[in-house]
């Protein structure tokens, strides 16, 4: 077996992979092994006694949503009590932001990877402050996701049956070289995913109330795209995911107590360490001491050759990390370090248009000592208080040293 | 009461010069007694355990990869302070980096740097030759200043290099002189005919400083490491070194230095020497069967001679050709430089000598030349020399390599930090046989900035002892960037007879010493010179993978990976240089490293 080869194959079936936003669904219609009873979460796999705050006030705000309890009591009494099972959106070719929860009801996009035939699946994004993704669940939080549902979704699914399918990589290609990099940055993205879908919104809209508020909700949502966009990053790392020999990692994932990393040869077996406390700027009133560890399912950017790692052009937001353009730019210089490939669709004009570092090599990171570097948002450790910042994080590299030994034992010395 | 106060930090690295700064900058905080700032190596360990400064609660696992600080301070407060002040003062010393991106791998550097065509290697030396493969691999010529590379590694290292017509200067190559441009520890000396191919450092930097002195210079200067000589090695980078050398327009006369080479490679590398068509001088120091030239080769039987007969020759070639000789450089005549100025009144009975070398090659002249006129111990292994039982106590007249390994392992060199030979000057001075100290004193790019200063209090303490003399060996140029005539003066005004030169700096200590003995290490009737039967036959075959001349002639571009005082130093000489922020593989997990080597080769 050659590892090079492994690994060239991967990031090639990651690169070549098209992901086409089709249409919007719900979670039970679209998503494989979704159920009435199931909730998707964003990470490795937790049990309730360890999850942290945000995460378990989004399931309790998603049992809410369902009506599967009527209040907080309940939905703790249901989750503890056995009735309510729930599992990584990961399991389910799904991706989630920050808690990442999704109940069976919700709308989710479907994209699909034209390439290989697979599909993955996001929820919709709900815009900032008080949120279910952070946690929140009161009943303006719940309201907004019954418009979400009754209102936004069927828009959008009606949008683009019109039209034939919204290419996100196409998208995001050009979106970087707007002053994104596709994680935290997406506000180039955002506008373009809201000039493609206006004409055909403006066809398929009831009415002009309803079109003006779906396209002002969407426009005025900078992170619009950001659930679309994972879910193409994921149908992306999924292509490669599963090549016999291959060190490349397709799953980086936290669930706000874990983080987790997945390896193309080494099946569905997480590894898993405690997630860091991100390094970043806050906003007016809140500290480090109020941050919850790293949470979400967004650094499947990372893992598919965005985000942090295109920071090289995204200089505007170098700030949250306190930095400089050029500390942009060796950002992005810095991971070519642990990357197995540049990528083929990406490319970063401040750098001569050089391809972003795609496909994470877990010798690479070994040996250098070197985990990636994440652009994340920050929440707050109480669910429902929302974001408080926005920085910088990495993996513990116990994951990759994990990762390593386990490959070493798999396939023998 | 003092107290002892430690910082221990798993999985950091920090080079050794960054450490050092470190160290010197926490004993001088006030309330500091002394202080360590090491990487956690057995030899390191037991050095701050020698220092008392060894922290009772280290965990049995600290190792080569994690940081270990410490503080010996007055009281807590000092401690604590101090201790933490680290971050600040390593942080003061990223701020200074240069704005340019720092890759962490060889293969990012040579993106960044496609013109480098030399790799500089200081890393530790387990980790030296798979940096050194790296650099191959990329199809870079290798200048591997790393020692305690294993002998096997060397082989392999050489082998494939020669393969695909690269260099490996090296291991323990201390310095290097490549169109200009010195490599690790070089003084800056002026371009010219002569081209040097040295096995040993400090007599390469003998060499061309007396060669600019002159005011004749140096084309290049190839190190080859001090076992490529050997019979196992098989001279391979002299071989090339030579071969590359009598390629080069630019080089008249060939100077070839080293310890005698084994019997099974003299007739091979005499053959080579022979067929480069230029007159060639040889210097083999040490205890060999003597040479006699023959044809275009020329032996020399000092370093100082054969820095003169590379000037005679270069001469005669330079007559033939109708050009004039160069102006000689006179440096600023040294104030208490003459013999009569030494303490009269110790007379020559009973005083013993003390010589506390940096330069290794140095100190072996030093032992040559002397040791037929006095009984002497040194760490240097020669014939007529008694072994030293401890190197840590001077016995009679001593000679001691402090740049060997027993002295540096875990510890920057004597050249770089003067540390050591600081406390043991004092040592010596405590002992009241001692009659005269020989230090060496070598400037240059790389070593210690002002190494005047930084001895001149312990020459001054020393110098209270009327009985006692200091003679300092100062090697360098008037273009080294320490000022060589300022050095000459600090040394001098502290104490110290002042010379440029080996053999005067030893006829001075002879002086002192009142030995008249017969001259030492000077040729008598010597058999003509040896070739082997083989070479007789078979005339060396021409390289079949030559290293490329242009890759010689071309502007110095460099990748530095290791020492940072060596990027610093390439920059400074105006070369195009990237530094490499190299740290141990896998954090220095050695399981981990060893998986990764498996991997590498499925």
């Amino acid at each position: 077996m050659n590892i090079e080869q492994a690994n060239r194959t991967a990031v090639d079936r990651m690169m070549a992979a098209r992901p086409i936003l089709t249409t919007v669904s719900t979670a039970l219609d679209a998503i494989p092994g979704m159920h009435d009873r199931l909730l998707l979460h964003a990470g490795p796999p937790i049990e309730w006694e360890r999850a942290s705050g945000p995460l378990r006030g989004a399931m309790i705000g998603a049992l809410l949503f369902e009506g599967l309890a009527e209040d907080e009591a309940e939905a703790v009494a249901a989750i503890e009590g056995g009735e309510i099972e729930w599992e990584p959106c990961h399991h389910h070719q799904a991706v989630g932001p920050m808690a990442g929860v999704t109940s069976p009801s919700m709308a989710v996009y479907v994209v699909e990877n034209v390439t290989d035939g697979n599909v993955a699946f996001s929820n919709l994004n709900e815009g900032y402050g008080k949120v279910l993704r952070y946690g929140a669940y009161s009943p303006d939080v719940l309201d907004r996701l019954r418009w979400m549902n009754q209102v936004l979704a069927p828009v959008l699914a009606d949008a683009l049956a019109e039209g034939e399918g919204l290419d996100l990589r196409a998208l995001l290609a050009e979106a970087l070289h707007m002053g994104d990099e596709g994680h935290n940055r997406n506000k180039a993205g955002s506008l373009i995913f809201l000039k493609l879908l206006a004409p055909l919104i403006a066809k398929t809209a009831a009415d002009s109330t309803v079109e003006a508020e779906v396209l002002s909700f969407l426009g005025d949502n900078a992170l619009s795209v950001l659930n679309p966009v994972m879910a193409a990053c994921k149908s992306m790392a999924d292509a490669a995911h599963g090549i016999e020999g291959s060190t490349v990692v397709t799953t980086m994932a936290r669930n706000g107590t874990d983080f987790g990393i997945r390896v193309s040869g080494l099946g569905d077996r997480w590894f898993t360490a405690p997630s860091a406390t991100p390094d970043g700027l806050y906003f007016t009133g809140y500290t480090a001491a109020d941050a919850n560890p790293d949470i979400g399912d967004s650094t499947i950017t990372e893992t598919a050759g965005s985000g942090g790692f295109a920071m090289a052009s995204a200089p505007a937001i170098v700030s949250f990390v306190s930095g400089t353009p050029q500390d942009a730019l060796h950002a992005t210089l810095e991971m070519y370090e642990i990357c197995e490939a540049e990528h083929e669709h990406f490319t970063i004009p401040p750098l001569d248009f050089r391809g972003t570092p795609t496909g994470i090599d877990i010798r690479k990171v070994v040996e250098l000592d070197l985990p990636p570097r994440v652009n994340t948002g920050i929440a707050h450790r109480e669910p429902g208080v929302g974001q408080i910042g926005a920085g910088l994080v990495r993996p513990p590299i116990e994951l990759f040293r994990q990762a390593l030994l386990a490959y070493a034992e798999h396939y023998g010395p | 009461m003092s107290v002892l106060r430690s910082d221990l930090r798993p999985g950091v690295y920090c080079d050794s010069i960054v450490l050092m700064q470190l160290q010197s900058t926490l004993a001088d905080l006030p309330g500091v007694e002394d202080a360590g700032a090491v990487m956690g190596t057995d030899d390191n360990l037991a050095l701050l355990k020698a220092n008392k400064l060894l922290p009772k609660a280290l965990p049995a696992a600290t190792g080569p990869s994690d940081l270990v600080l410490v503080v010996r301070a007055e009281n807590e407060e000092a401690a604590t302070a101090a201790l933490g002040r680290v971050d600040e003062l390593l942080a003061r010393r990223r701020a200074t980096e240069t704005g340019e991106f720092r890759p962490r791998t060889l293969t990012s550097a040579a993106r960044q740097r496609p013109d480098a065509r030399w790799v500089l290697v200081s890393v530790p030396g387990r980790h030296a030759a798979r940096v050194a493969r790296q650099a191959l691999d990329l199809n870079r010529h290798v200048f591997l200043f790393s020692d305690n590379v294993p002998l096997d590694q060397e082989i392999e290292l050489k082998r494939s290099a020669r393969e695909r017509g690269l260099l490996v200067m090296g291991p323990d190559c201390g310095t290097a002189i490549l169109n200009g441009v010195g490599f690790g520890f070089a003084n800056r000396v002026r371009r010219g005919g002569i081209g040097l191919v040295a096995a040993s450092g400090t007599g390469l930097q003998a060499i061309s400083t007396h060669v600019h002195a002159a005011g004749a210079g140096v084309s290049h200067a190839i190190g080859t490491g001090g076992r490529d000589l050997s019979a196992k090695v098989g001279a391979i980078t002299a071989i090339q070194g030579l071969e590359l050398l009598s390629r080069d327009p630019e080089t008249r006369v060939i100077v070839l230095v080293s310890k005698p080479p084994a019997p099974e490679v003299t007739g091979k590398v005499l053959a080579v020497a022979g067929a480069t068509g230029k007159p060639v001088v040889l210097y083999f120091q040490g205890d060999a069967p003597s040479l006699t030239g023959e044809g275009n080769l020329h032996v020399a039987t000092s370093l100082r001679e054969a820095g003169e007969r590379a000037l005679e020759l270069l001469d005669n070639e330079a007559t033939a050709r109708g050009a004039s000789a160069p102006p000689v450089v006179r440096l600023k005549p040294i104030a208490d430089g003459s013999p009569s100025s030494l303490s009269a009144e110790a007379g020559g009975a009973g005083g013993c000598l003390r010589a506390l070398f940096a330069g290794g090659t140095l100190a072996s002249e030093a032992v040559l030349m002397l040791r037929d006129l006095v009984p002497l111990r040194s760490n240097i292994a020669a014939e007529r020399v008694e072994p030293l039982p401890e190197p840590g106590r001077s016995l009679g007249h001593t000679i001691l390599d402090l740049g060997a390994d027993e002295f540096t392992v875990g510890r920057p060199h004597p050249m770089i930090d003067h540390d050591l030979r600081i406390r043991r000057l004092e040592q010596e001075t405590d002992d009241p046989e001692v009659r005269v100290v020989l230090l060496d004193v070598v400037l240059g790019d790389g070593a210690h900035p002002d190494p005047a200063s930084a001895l001149a209090p312990a020459i001054e303490s020393a110098a209270h002892r009327p009985d006692l003399d200091i003679v300092a060996l100062l090697i360098g140029t008037d273009e080294d960037h320490q000022d060589i005539e300022m050095q000459a003066d600090i040394l001098s005004r502290a104490g110290a007879h002042v010379r440029y030169d080996l053999g005067e700096a030893l006829s001075l200590v002879r002086d002192t010493l009142g030995a008249t003995g017969a001259e030492s290490a000077r040729p008598g009737t010597q058999p003509p010179l040896r070739r082997t039967a083989a070479c007789e036959t078979a005339p060396p075959t021409p390289a079949t993978h030559p290293v490329d001349l242009a890759d010689l002639q071309a502007p110095v571009s460099a990748i530095n990976v290791g020492l940072e005082s060596f990027y610093e130093s390439l920059l400074a000489q105006d070369a195009k240089a990237i530094h490499v922020d190299w740290r141990p593989p896998a954090g220095g997990d050695e399981t981990l490293m060893a998986i990764l080597d498996k991997m590498r080769l499925r």
